[in-house]
């Protein structure tokens, strides 16, 4: 395919259109996928997170130019919600990354979720790909950090900041749920603004509760930010390259668990879209339905019931696997 | 399956305003389209650049500082120069006897002052059907 070598020498026109083309859900050419993936995994991918409105963008504006001394190409992914009603969107990353758009070998891409929760991290991880062989070497993804699919994007990400703002009052306790747990590094950005100081000390009292992560027992460091004027940002570059050093000896172990979890979540989605087609055509979906509607038939064992004829077991074999019990007896067997 | 429409909102130069340019922006939203919006000051390097990236359909370039004549034509030529194939559109404050020199520059349509929503959202939508 001539798009993709122009993408692997790094045209920025190829990039742009392979990324339109793996947006689609489901991404319209596997070939392009399967042939780039073998040049992917180079890059250094930082995702960036937060409540709306504490400065996300603005700083990501500054991490790229900043990491762009250290890096010939970067590259930003901005995630932006669709309106639920009409699907579409306004996109204003652009807005704040004026030093990023003035600088060509900074290349910036605009998604919108697309109200397609699971797709959406699907869509991230292939343009996070796409990026990764057209030779961008640090790839910033940004979204807001507002549910789980935003999760799920962070998970393509080697460190994740997480940035919060001065006057979110108890709103850093809602999110520590949340967001807290996935923040390599953390960024108190609007510094300048009152209640920084109780923000920070809020949120390290909240790191101290938190379990010691497992490798090498990283505490994930609180960064003040004035992204505004790039007060901060040599601090908290230094944080995030910290972060990434101490991650290379896992490297090789972290890589292998997120191709375990994309596997997992890939062959979920296919085998449930094939077997829900066979149960439609076949009409076993609206029997059960009925049944189900009719309460003779309960919700779990009717999709029990499906799935044992659709996989042609022997009714005795997956009779205990609803508990989870077979797995429990060959333990101890 | 329609493919959603993706479509850049940009604001070259001096403009001190850019209330038109977020309407039209709107407009498009609530079409279900996917609007990037630039914000002001941009240069046309930079709007060009950033259609290339974000792989539009539609550029769509708002003008008020009369500057357009010299703005819309090194947009587009640094635009095709870097691959992109994205039509553009022009809106603002556009003399009459400007218009036919920027269709010949390579803009599809001029919509100036007093120009309906309806009728950028309906055009934006034949050209891009009429690019497919």
């Amino acid at each position: 395919m001539e798009l993709v070598s122009r993408l692997l020498a790094g045209d920025a026109a190829a990039l742009a259109r392979a990324i339109t083309l793996v947006e689609c859900d489901p991404p319209s050419p596997r070939d392009l996928l399967a042939a780039i993936y073998p040049y992917a995994g180079k890059a250094r991918v930082v995702g960036i997170t937060g409540p709306p409105g504490v400065g996300k963008s603005t700083l990501v504006d500054q991490l790229a130019t900043a990491f762009r001394q250290t890096h010939a190409e970067v590259g930003v992914l901005a995630v932006d919600p669709s309106s639920p009603f009409t699907g579409g969107a306004i996109l204003g990353d652009r807005v704040r990354m004026v030093r990023s758009s003035a600088d060509p070998g900074i290349f910036i891409r605009s998604l919108a979720t697309r109200g397609q929760l699971g797709g959406l991290s699907q869509a991230t991880a292939n343009a996070i790909r796409l990026m990764d062989a057209a030779g961008r070497g640090l790839i910033l993804v940004e979204t807001v950090g507002a549910g789980q699919a935003e999760v799920d994007i962070m998970n393509h990400a080697h460190t994740v900041l997480v940035v919060l703002a001065p006057g979110l009052g108890d709103d850093v306790q809602a999110i520590k749920a949340g967001i807290l747990e996935i923040g390599h590094v953390f960024a108190v950005n609007k510094a300048d603004r009152d209640g920084a100081d109780r923000t920070s000390s809020e949120l390290e009292a909240m790191l101290e509760m938190a379990p010691d992560r497992a490798a090498g027992g990283w505490r994930p460091p609180v960064v003040r930010t004035v992204a505004r004027d790039g007060r901060g940002i040599p601090e908290l570059v230094q944080k995030l390259d910290e972060h990434w050093d101490r991650r290379q000896p896992e490297l090789g172990a972290w890589q292998r668990r997120q191709a375990a979890a994309e596997l997992a979540e890939l062959v979920g989605a296919m085998a449930r879209s094939r077997l829900q087609d066979w149960a439609v055509k076949s009409g076993r979906w609206e029997e059960v339905l009925d049944a189900i509607v009719g309460r003779r038939l309960d919700p779990q064992r009717g999709a029990e019931t499906l799935v044992s004829h659709y996989l042609n077991c022997r009714p005795g074999e997956d009779q205990g696997s609803k508990t989870g019990g077979r797995i429990g007896r060959r333990k101890d067997a | 399956m329609d493919r959603i429409i993706r479509v850049m909102v940009a604001k070259p130069g001096l403009d001190s305003h850019d209330r038109g340019a977020k309407v039209v922006a709107r407009a498009y939203r609530d079409a279900g389209m996917e609007v990037v919006y630039t914000g002001l000051h941009q240069t046309p390097e930079q709007i060009a650049d950033g259609a290339v990236q974000e792989d539009v359909d539609v550029l769509a370039v708002s003008i008020l500082s009369g500057a357009h004549s010299v703005l819309l034509p090194r947009i587009i030529s640094r635009l095709r120069e870097r691959g992109g194939t994205c039509r553009v559109l022009a809106g603002g404050v556009i003399p009459e006897e400007d218009v036919p020199g920027l269709l010949e520059a390579g803009v599809a349509r001029v919509f100036g002052p007093g120009s309906r929503l309806d009728a950028i959202v309906d055009f934006t939508r034949e050209l891009v059907r009429s690019r497919v």
